[in-house]
């Protein structure tokens, strides 16, 4: 009891004044300089506030990561040793060849890492994967079970299910969704586009979303949005999230790495009665209408061997399994020592019934990019479902000949 | 004055001038008539990702950029003339919505959207600011002097508030059950949802300028209602003339030079419309010029961006802003200068 408060009381201070030096729990003493670029969410802070423990570490946790990260790894010598990163996000460093392999200093230092975490590009280790992410289906329990409706499996469900809801008047809104302009809106349409069956991008680096998939993602995104707050197009993860947790939705599709935040007593309305459940599936694929994340982290090739090795050390104290039992519920973590907890049971459901991983590359970033400011105006009834996919299709072309894919 | 004292004087903000205004825009110039591209090479890849238990491994084909021995990318540049505007502007599509009659399928271009939006935004908020600015300051010009001090600090308050802060406060008022929208269901007694359509989200981004730009016409037309001949307004008294009549004929002639300057501000100012957008994340129903240009420099997730068309949009803003600022500039100049032509 006594250590753990003194080791909470060592992660607030390292976090506030990071690199001042509270080497609480860390196995040894860091002394070469090293700063990291990561994302700001739940797990990043605990994972950078474990790292912090081991002294002269600086994290910047910020949610604009990926608009820095590209500029700031070529860099020479790079800004950050040390940075987080996604399926996507690592996209840009690898093509800038700015991240180093990492083999050498796994072998060396990270016998304890499990197979599944070392993200392989040719063979080589390029990244070390700490967690995994996905949408989810997440809904209020005890008001499905008020209504007698069983846990929707597929998006007609969801549809019938919110038509109940909505009947009884139970809340504000059936449904919440991440449905803001820009990479949210944008990654719901992949969602459901490879729920269907679809791909973004065809051979030779062709768009391929302009058919009988893109047109029935677009109209049951139409019928969903027919359920929730007619600000979606403003509302982001967290905006859901306090949806969730104020009491006026009853389902969405939300992130995993939101689940625990739903029985944060804290700040949630609704402690215990949000269930995890798979993402529904979408049509008659079976494939749950998702995609699968990892956030994990790299080393930046342009520095010296020696700080790599003292980053990569840090960030092994950062994976380490102390952390991961500190802060089991923060995500889905991949690290040995997690326990499944049950927030944790929808992204794993999900992943079970066979959601397929980002597909993350240039074109699809293009592509990503582009349906994420096109969709709005067909949500907003300015377009029909043909014009807006052609009119994606379009500015895909433009912009993927303009950056050289095509 | 000496023109070698001139010179010295004038030289160092000259220097500044042509090295941080000049040069970049020679090279935003350049960059948009050229595309600069990495050079890309088409591979096979292995990536292996997490899933559950096992890992997921699939071999595809992924084009990649060519790295030299450096570990730079290779580019290569070429001249492209005015492709880029083309691209931007869609000039035969727009022509075919303009000859259809289809000024609705014109709008849905992003160009021409966004230009449609620009243009209302500094019309109708230009006279709102001026007659705002004027009102306010004839009013102030007329309270007790003791009352003065305190009018004049509390009117400029939402001049002092940086932008961006005053946008997103105003949209915390009024965004989901915000304390203004449920104020205003309660009292209209249905559901309101001002951000889910166009309209509301525009009237909000026009209220916040006007309350925003106000207090500035408000300072310098109250600067120069102090500097009025009080002759001339008791003569106009003596002579009969309503309160009316003296605004109109005394006090608007005296202050149209400063109309005139405040105008130009604001029209410079409004044209360049950003902070509304990115404050009010109004971005699904409507963008603006500037707001054009920026979202074609950010950088999507696989760290592309649009440089040569940010370019060519920066361009067209500038000259948007020249055409609108000819009108004010040349009665600026007969001003001072046509009496002597």
């Amino acid at each position: 009891m006594q250590a753990k408060t003194i080791k909470n009381l060592a992660l607030a201070s390292a976090l506030t004044l990071a690199s001042s030096g509270a080497f609480a729990a860390c196995s040894f003493n860091n002394d070469v300089q090293l700063k990291s670029l990561s994302s700001g969410f739940d797990a990043w802070k605990a994972v950078t506030g474990a790292m912090a423990e081991c002294g002269n570490f600086t994290p910047t946790l910020d949610n604009d990561f990926k608009e820095k990260q590209p500029d700031a790894f070529a860099a020479k010598p790079a800004l950050y040793q040390i940075g987080g990163v996604n399926n996507a996000t690592l996209v840009p460093l690898l093509n800038a060849d700015t991240v180093r392999a990492l083999d050498d200093l796994v072998a060396k230092y990270g016998s304890h890492l499990q197979p599944s975490q070392l993200i392989k590009i040719d063979g080589k280790i390029m990244a070390v994967a700490m967690m995994v992410n996905n949408q989810h289906l997440m809904y209020r329990h005890d008001i499905l079970a008020d209504l007698g409706i069983a846990e929707p499996k597929t998006y007609q469900d969801v549809l019938a299910a919110a038509a109940k809801i909505k009947a009884a008047g139970v809340v504000d809104y059936p449904l919440g969704g991440t449905y803001m302009t820009g990479w949210n809106l944008g990654e719901e349409f992949v969602n459901m586009h490879l729920g269907f069956g679809g791909s973004l991008i065809g051979s030779g680096n062709q768009p391929a979303i302009d058919n009988a998939q893109g047109i029935a993602t677009l109209e049951m995104m139409k019928s969903l949005t027919a359920y929730m707050d007619p600000e979606f197009l403003v509302s982001d993860s967290t905006y859901v999230q306090k949806q969730f947790q104020s009491g006026k939705i009853a389902m969405a599709n939300l992130w995993a790495s939101r689940a625990a935040a739903m029985n944060n007593a804290e700040e949630s309305q609704v402690v215990g009665m949000v269930k995890m459940a798979s993402a529904p599936v979408i049509s008659e694929t079976g494939i749950p209408a998702s995609t699968l994340w990892w956030d994990g982290i790299v080393i930046a090739s342009n520095i010296s061997d020696a700080e790599a090795e003292a980053a990569f050390k840090v960030v092994m104290e950062g994976l380490d399994t102390e952390m991961v039992k500190a802060n089991n519920d923060k995500a889905v973590w991949l690290i040995s020592g997690y326990q499944p907890s049950a927030a944790a049971e929808g992204a794993i459901a999900t992943a079970m019934n066979g959601a397929k991983p980002y597909a993350a590359g240039g074109p699809e970033g293009i592509m990503h990019g582009v349906l994420g400011s096109g969709l709005a105006d067909y949500l907003t009834g300015k377009k029909d479902a043909a014009t807006t996919l052609a009119d994606i299709e379009a500015a895909y072309t433009s912009k993927a000949k303009e950056a050289g894919y095509l | 004055m000496k023109f070698k004292t001139f010179a010295w004087f004038v030289g160092p903000s000259l220097l500044m001038m042509l090295l941080f205004i000049l040069a970049p825009l020679i090279s935003v110039f350049w960059q948009s008539f050229n595309l600069t591209q990495p050079v890309m090479q088409t591979q096979m890849v292995e990536t292996c990702t997490p899933g559950f238990i096992t890992q997921i491994c699939v071999t595809e084909e992924k084009t990649i950029p060519v790295l030299d021995d450096e570990g730079n990318m290779v580019t290569t540049t070429t001249f492209v003339g005015f492709d880029v505007y083309r691209e931007l502007l869609q000039p035969e599509k727009a022509w075919q919505k303009i000859t259809a009659g289809d000024w609705r399928g014109l709008l849905l271009i992003d160009f021409w959207g966004a230009l449609r939006f620009t243009l209302t935004f500094t019309f109708i908020t230009l006279p709102l600011v001026i007659g705002l600015g004027l009102g306010l300051a004839v009013a102030v010009n007329s309270l007790v002097k003791s009352l003065r001090g305190s009018v004049i600090f509390i009117t400029l308050l939402p001049f002092i508030i940086t932008p961006v802060i005053g946008a997103l406060s105003i949209k915390w008022l009024f965004i989901g059950d915000g304390i203004l929208t449920a104020a205003l269901e309660w009292w209209l007694d249905k559901d309101i949802a001002m951000f889910a359509e166009a309209w509301t989200i525009e009237f909000l981004m026009l209220f916040y300028r006007v309350w925003h730009a106000a207090p500035f016409a408000f300072v310098v037309f109250y600067a120069g209602l102090q500097t009025i001949n009080s002759d001339s307004l008791e003569s106009a008294v003596i002579d009969g003339a309503s309160r009316l009549q003296q605004l109109w004929y005394i006090v608007i002639p005296h202050l149209m030079p400063l109309i005139v300057f405040v105008s130009l501000i604001h029209l410079m100012d409004a044209y360049r419309v950003f902070e509304e957008i990115v404050g009010f994340s109004s971005q699904s129903h409507v963008i603006s010029l500037q707001w054009l240009t920026y979202e074609f420099l950010v950088p999507d997730q696989a760290g592309n961006r649009s440089v040569s068309r940010a370019s060519a949009s920066a361009m067209l803003t500038m000259i948007g802003i020249i055409f609108l600022l000819i009108y004010p500039l040349r009665k600026t100049w007969k001003q001072y200068y046509g009496g002597n032509s």
